[in-house]
């Protein structure tokens, strides 16, 4: 028999019981809740009269309908106020913390996880949000949930769960200057396609995987989903330490040595069996853009427009027509020719302190360009902002022309006031360009943090390694 | 959650591959904190041609008479016929909600995203994959002959054609046994009780830092 892979280990150290037919109870140490996937879930509780097993295992936060901007008014929208206002009497009832909308620590769900230690390497972490596949950087099992799942895992502590297949997607060698975690995410679904991943657990490896922070590996799980499966990870090395180290809720002293020699068993055996591999060239990755209304839809951004005309499939490029209308875009048009009205410059994907660095790079004694009607930064939680304001990357994206926002989801799915209107063309670093995603009828490029901030200043796409 | 045996049900077909959540049921309608009344807004964007906002009140918006569903000879379909990967994109329950709620039980398809298949035995919706041959020859049957039906019959695992076809599916075992008894997970958790206090104890004591409470 081989070895075991990381995600076999983590999954068997989180096994209760399983059925003759595979059906596995699995143990979740950590719920994530939010506002907008919970209310639904803790009236399901209150309906059959049960609590939470271990309300101490939940962190919760609402992120994904506050306001970015004038936080001291609250918030205007009565639907958003509603739900917001749900999750605080929620967790009040049942006894959860919560980081409230006005609490420093408050953020976007996947970025203050890891951020506070919530979330550690060996732990089974889920949330109702598919982005939940981000913590897996840490080394952890961590996959999105739906509302019937987050009060499973209330009631019971516990999840009903068949074993995924596994996946080992290894990116090879070195990427080159100006090259991002958000590149080698893009490059590999653009591999693979949206559906590449379906019933697998993938594990990003390599020496281009590994030689990224683990806020960069953060970026690499948090799109698995966009990649179709649900869950990412990274095995765990010295940076996973060095990075949990002395968070709030890390191990405390005197659990700490015990644990770390706990997690440094969290790497694929060397002759574990992967059931798919995928192996990509870093030295080949060039900084992305996406062009159509799909993940998968990207070139780097020295390209053209692909033309639905080359492609063989019918099915595949009627989709692709139909994504170019969208878009508003012609067959064969360079990438660099695309110009852009907004510039979004957040979520959990890419909202954390490096990314936010990266950006201020490109922008520090420039201008927003003439036909960007709104470039905006919004950190991934308090802590993020505050980080950056003590180096001064607020002046940089205000002097600059930016606006300089509140934590929280924003522009990426636009449930609050931040959105697109119709037609309008946005560089975001987010994760979805699905249609209206941003606003309706508006148009998503993704990129990287540095290409979005070296968009506004250029007012079209650029290559970041030209400049 | 209400059991699923046999469903004798209309077809409507959804012909487009990456049908992603957000089309599904479109974010402003997240802000709701109930479980129902998403149906009028399924498909929001797709089915009417002014933008729809929570709490409206669907009766006299404009409809979009391209969209497949709005023809009449749809109406009252339960079974949806859809392409690949349906369902990616976010893990909201609400698209299944809203897919309940307007009807449907059953949704047949060459592949599903992981997260919304599973949502859908959460709430009594059956997604049965077919190989993309199948699904193709059903959406053109389906397009030829008016008022197209199926019969899904889940303990036998075959959908029956009106030509008198039998098309055999495959459901895991478990989720299968739930949807017909239209069981209660939690219910069935609870029953091991005992399992999980006896691995949570051996577990602290392994690993005592996954237990520090957050507070
Ligand atoms: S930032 Fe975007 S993708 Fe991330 S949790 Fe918020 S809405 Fe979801």
């Amino acid at each position: 028999m081989g070895g075991k892979t990381l995600y076999d280990k983590l999954w068997d150290a989180h096994v209760v019981r399983t059925e003759a037919d595979g059906t596995t109870l699995l143990y979740i140490d950590r719920q994530l809740v939010h506002e907008v996937t919970s209310p639904q879930a803790f009236d399901g509780l209150r309906l059959a009269a049960r609590k939470p097993r271990r309300s101490e295992a939940n962190l919760a936060v609402p992120d994904h309908n506050v306001p970015t901007l004038a936080r001291a008014e609250g918030i205007l929208e009565p639907f958003s106020r509603e739900q917001v206002k749900a999750l605080d009497r929620n967790c009040q009832e049942f006894h959860i913390t919560e980081f409230g909308m006005n609490d420093q620590r408050q953020g976007i769900v996947h970025v203050i996880g890891p951020e506070q230690g919530a979330t550690l390497p060996g732990m089974t972490v889920v949330c109702g949000d598919s982005h939940t596949s981000t913590h897996g950087a840490l080394g952890a099992l961590a996959f999105g949930i739906g509302t019937s799942e987050v009060e499973h895992v209330l009631a019971t502590q516990c999840l009903i769960q068949k074993k995924s297949k596994n996946m080992l997607i290894s990116v090879d060698g070195k990427v080159g200057p100006g090259v991002t975690a958000k590149d080698i995410v893009l490059a590999i679904i653009g591999e693979i396609g949206t559906a590449g991943g379906t019933g697998y657990a993938i594990e990003f490896g390599g020496e281009a995987i590994h030689d990224l922070s683990v806020e960069g590996r953060m970026t690499v799980c948090n799109m698995s989903i966009e990649a179709g499966a649900r869950a990412g990870m990274v095995s765990v090395d010295q940076t996973t330490i060095d990075y949990v180290k002395g968070r709030p809720f890390a191990p405390s002293e005197d659990q700490w040595d015990k644990a770390v020699v706990a997690w440094r068993e969290l790497v694929s055996d060397a002759d574990a069996v992967f059931d798919r591999v995928v192996r990509i060239d870093a030295a080949g990755i060039q900084p992305q853009v996406s062009w159509g209304t799909s993940p998968e839809m990207v070139a780097p951004v020295g390209e053209r427009v692909p033309d639905p005309d080359q492609v063989a499939d019918p099915v595949k490029a009627a989709g692709m027509r139909r994504a170019l209308e969208y878009m508003g875009l012609e067959a064969g048009t360079p990438i660099g020719e695309i110009r852009l009205d907004k510039i979004f410059i957040g979520s959990c994907t890419n909202s954390r302190i490096e990314d936010l660095r990266a950006a201020a790079a490109q922008v520090q004694g420039h201008k927003v360009a003439d036909n960007i009607k709104l470039a905006m930064v919004v950190p991934g939680s308090g802590l993020v902002k505050l980080q950056a304001e003590a180096e001064g990357l607020d002046k940089v994206f205000l002097d600059a022309g930016f606006e300089w926002r509140e934590p929280g989801c924003s522009m990426c799915l636009a449930m609050n006031a931040d959105r697109l209107e119709p037609g309008e063309r946005c560089a975001s670093t987010s994760n979805r360009n699905f249609e209206g995603r941003q606003g309706q009828g508006g148009r998503t490029h993704l990129v990287s943090p540095a290409m979005a901030a070296a968009a506004a200043v250029a007012g079209h796409f650029v290559d970041i390694r030209e400049l | 959650m209400d059991a699923f045996t046999v469903l004798d049900g209309l077809v409507a077909p959804l012909d487009r591959s990456n049908v992603d959540t957000d089309a599904i049921i479109p974010k402003q309608f997240l802000k709701s904190i109930q479980r129902t009344g998403f149906g009028p807004y399924l498909f929001d964007e797709w089915r009417y041609l002014d933008h729809g906002e929570p709490g409206m009140d669907c009766s006299n918006r404009p409809l979009n008479l391209e969209f497949a569903l709005n023809q009449p000879r749809y109406q009252g379909a339960q079974v949806l016929l859809a392409r690949d990967n349906f369902g990616c994109g976010s893990s909201r329950e609400h698209a299944p909600w809203a897919l309940l709620d307007y009807g449907f039980r059953c949704i047949i398809a060459p592949s599903f995203a992981d997260i919304f298949y599973n949502n859908c035995f959460k709430n009594g919706i059956l997604p049965i994959v077919l190989d993309a041959a199948t699904v193709d020859d059903l959406f053109r049957q389906a397009a030829a002959n008016e008022g197209y039906r199926l019969v899904v019959d889940l303990p036998a695992q075959q959908i029956r054609t009106p030509a008198g076809e039998a098309i055999a599916f495959e459901v895991d075992g478990f989720r299968k046994d739930c949807l017909i008894e239209g069981l209660d997970d939690i219910g069935l958790t609870l029953k091991h009780v005992d399992d999980i206090r006896a691995y949570e104890e051996r577990r602290k004591a392994e690993a005592p830092w996954l237990f520090r409470a957050i507070r």
